[in-house]
């Protein structure tokens, strides 16, 4: 099938739509107002839902009816909207209700700025609201892949009755890149949900429900929950990784900023360096044995972590890395973006640095 | 001749049965007292129930049943 | 002479509420309505969170449990997805009319083809009595422990007085449970609401005052009474919207 030329939202829509995505509820905020615009549109020639919802906070428990409903559905916001969402998220990932969240980060804390950033890491793959639970959390680096894992997380959130969330940062809500579209998805393909409570009465009856009073009953239910996060980590965790195999430093940053990283190790080896990459694909499960292996190289002497953050994801790093090297971070925030030239400059740096130790 | 029953298992003794009958047919007791701790309603006077059913209807817990 | 046996819409499930709190019969009522609809097979109910937060276990059909005040989101999500299914909503004043105020405006305003079913009882129950957006002047709560105070603690709210300035609803009606002749009419209320979704009219609600026994102090038969004597002068029963009947 020939490429087109799509919006990063574009292609985070077209790939729930093409997987049988029925219902989106939104709400306006920067810079992801493209996605509830374009659904506002697609859904209702699809046979679809789409509600503008009156917060955040009612359209994460729209989606919790209509994919409590057996319905596949999805919302999307921003870093401060998904904050909002949290209550909502925390009831879906314990009553078990396969669904979609889309956050396209901006720059934080508070209502911060409107460029992009990747400061809601923790947010994303620690839980983010109340009590024991995850999400699967995917991160895109390009409008392909924005289409194509979003057409995933349908099928995974199903497969594990979890919620994924889609973890873009700003720059994939801003450009314009080619997109080879997936077909799309014959509804009766997919599986039916014994569990949706769509309407069924005396014994049949079926309930979704967070409240689990009981201690011996919430204790298994949460304990059955973290089975299921095992069975994911186990089967899901994806990460790509470049280089590595002589490589002396290695670069690791996740979404577009990992894009900037590989220009950043093809600059280092044009100057000598024996730069390597890994990117997480996954941030939960976060792929730990691929770091864990790279960090097993003897070659490899320093990791340098990059992110437009503080340092989020850089704690997961370095708990894959678990001693065995230094790992070293860049980050910059407030919506600025780093580029090639800063990221070599860091790299040289962390590698002399390790070097004067040694 | 109707006949009202109540499920003692259910009763709370909250009385609104016996408040609503307009035949006094039903009144709480002072000693019968249910699993749960509550004195239940009882059916002291079931010769003049005239099966208006005001009980059931009143009964928060739908621990009545009227029947004929 | 009648018979009374109960509705096979309400589960076995022994009912957790307090000696003489009347949220057990609209629980009835709603049930009775949707099985004398024949509505049973089609039915999705939402409970709350409050002291209705088990409803779930009480109605004998497909439940979700929503968060605090989110059940009108919730319904709007199922119900525009599976527009053919009954769709009702229970929820209490501190849920409905306080931490979900938003929810419960934009469902109305939106004019979801959905029937709400709001518990009015003017305080917060399950927690243990304190003050609720619909506590009346002067009446007391943990919260404000010397009654209602307007100049601290503001005044009631009055919901369907509130959504009827709205244009979308179809059906907004306020009734009591305190005694016989206002239970039937609360029942004719309900089940009116959830013929008109049913017909596909729209945005249904009907606002029940309930007695409190234990949070307001009162042995049963007396909290009746001050529902029927008291309540009703801050929300006076009757009919606020009709469109069947041109009342607008």
């Amino acid at each position: 099938m020939a490429k087109i030329l799509l919006h990063g939202t574009e292609a985070i829509c077209e790939g729930a739509i093409r997987n049988g995505c029925r219902a989106f509820f939104g709400y306006p905020i920067t810079p992801q107002n493209e996605v509830p615009e374009y659904m506002s549109v697609k859904m209702p020639q699809v046979g679809g839902v789409f509600v503008q919802a009156e917060s955040e906070v009612a359209a994460i428990n729209m989606v919790y009816g209509a994919a409590g409903a057996g319905i596949r559905a999805m919302t999307s916001s921003s870093s401060p909207g998904v904050s909002l969402k949290q209550e909502g998220i925390s009831y879906i990932a314990c009553a078990r209700i396969p669904c979609v969240i889309v956050n396209i980060m901006r720059a934080g804390p508070g209502l911060g700025g409107i460029l992009p950033a990747q400061g809601d890491y923790f947010q994303a793959t620690k839980g983010g609201g109340h009590g024991d639970y995850r999400l699967i959390v995917l991160s895109p680096s390009s409008a392909q892949e924005a289409c194509d894992f979003t057409y995933r997380a349908f099928d995974l959130a199903d497969r594990y009755r979890v919620p994924v969330m889609l973890l873009a940062d700003g720059m994939i809500g801003q450009l314009m890149e080619p997109v080879e579209l997936p077909p799309m998805r014959d509804l009766r393909d997919i599986p039916e949900k014994d569990w949706a409570t769509s309407g069924h009465y005396g014994k049949d009856r079926r309930v979704l429900n967070s409240l689990l009073i009981d201690p011996e009953v919430l204790e298994p239910h949460v304990n059955a929950l973290k089975r299921t996060y095992d069975e994911i980590a186990a089967n899901e965790c994806v990460a790509e990784s470049m280089l590595t195999e002589d490589a002396e430093i290695v670069l690791t940053a996740y979404g577009t900023v990992a894009r900037i990283c590989k220009s950043a190790v093809q600059a280092l080896r044009k100057q000598g360096v024996k730069a390597g990459w890994v990117r997480p694909v996954t941030l939960f499960p976060f792929p730990a044995e691929t770091y864990a292996k790279v960090a097993a190289q003897k070659s490899v002497k320093v990791f340098l972590d990059v992110e437009l953050s503080l340092g989020q994801m850089v704690e997961d790093v370095r708990l894959s890395v678990n001693g065995r090297k230094p790992v070293r971070f860049y980050g910059r925030t407030g919506g600025n973006i780093t580029d090639e030239r800063e990221i070599v400059q860091e790299a040289l740096q962390a590698l002399a640095s390790v070097k004067e130790e040694q | 001749m109707t006949s009202v029953k109540i499920n003692e298992a259910l009763c709370k003794g909250c009385g609104l049965c016996a408040n609503a009958c307009p035949k006094n047919v039903l009144s709480l007791s002072k000693h019968n007292m249910n699993a749960k701790g509550y004195f239940v309603a009882e059916v002291v006077n079931p010769q003049h129930c005239i099966g208006c059913t005001f009980c059931a209807i009143m009964c928060p817990d739908c621990a009545i049943t009227v029947s004929e | 002479m009648k018979t009374f046996t109960k509705t096979k819409m309400l589960t076995d499930a022994p009912m957790h509420y307090c000696p003489g709190c009347t949220h057990g019969i609209v629980h009835r009522l709603v049930a009775e309505s949707i099985e004398e609809l024949g509505l049973q097979e089609k039915c999705i109910g939402i409970a709350p969170v409050g002291c209705a937060v088990f409803a779930y276990d009480y109605f004998n059909c497909d439940m979700q449990e929503a968060a605090h005040g989110r059940a009108p989101a919730v319904a709007t999500g199922i119900k525009r997805c599976l527009p053919d299914r009954l769709v009702f909503v229970y929820q209490g004043d501190g849920d409905l009319a306080s931490i979900g105020m938003a929810e419960t405006v934009h469902a109305a305003a939106r004019g979801e083809n959905i029937t709400i079913i709001f518990i009015n009882n003017s305080i917060y129950g399950m927690t243990g009595g304190q003050m609720a957006p619909t506590t009346l002047i002067g009446q007391k709560a943990t919260t404000c422990q010397k009654g209602r105070d307007p100049s601290v603690n503001g005044y009631p709210i009055r919901v369907c007085e509130l959504l009827a300035t709205l244009d979308a609803p179809y059906y907004i009606e306020r009734v009591a449970t305190h005694d016989v002749k206002h239970v039937l009419a609360a029942k004719r209320a309900i089940k009116k609401a959830l013929q008109f979704q049913a017909e596909g009219r729209g945005y249904s609600f009907v606002e029940v005052l309930v007695s409190c026994p234990t949070n307001w102090h009162m042995a049963p038969v007396d909290a009746l009474r001050f529902m029927g004597e008291e309540c009703t002068k801050t929300f006076p029963l009757g009919v606020y919207r009709d469109k069947s009947e041109g009342k607008i």
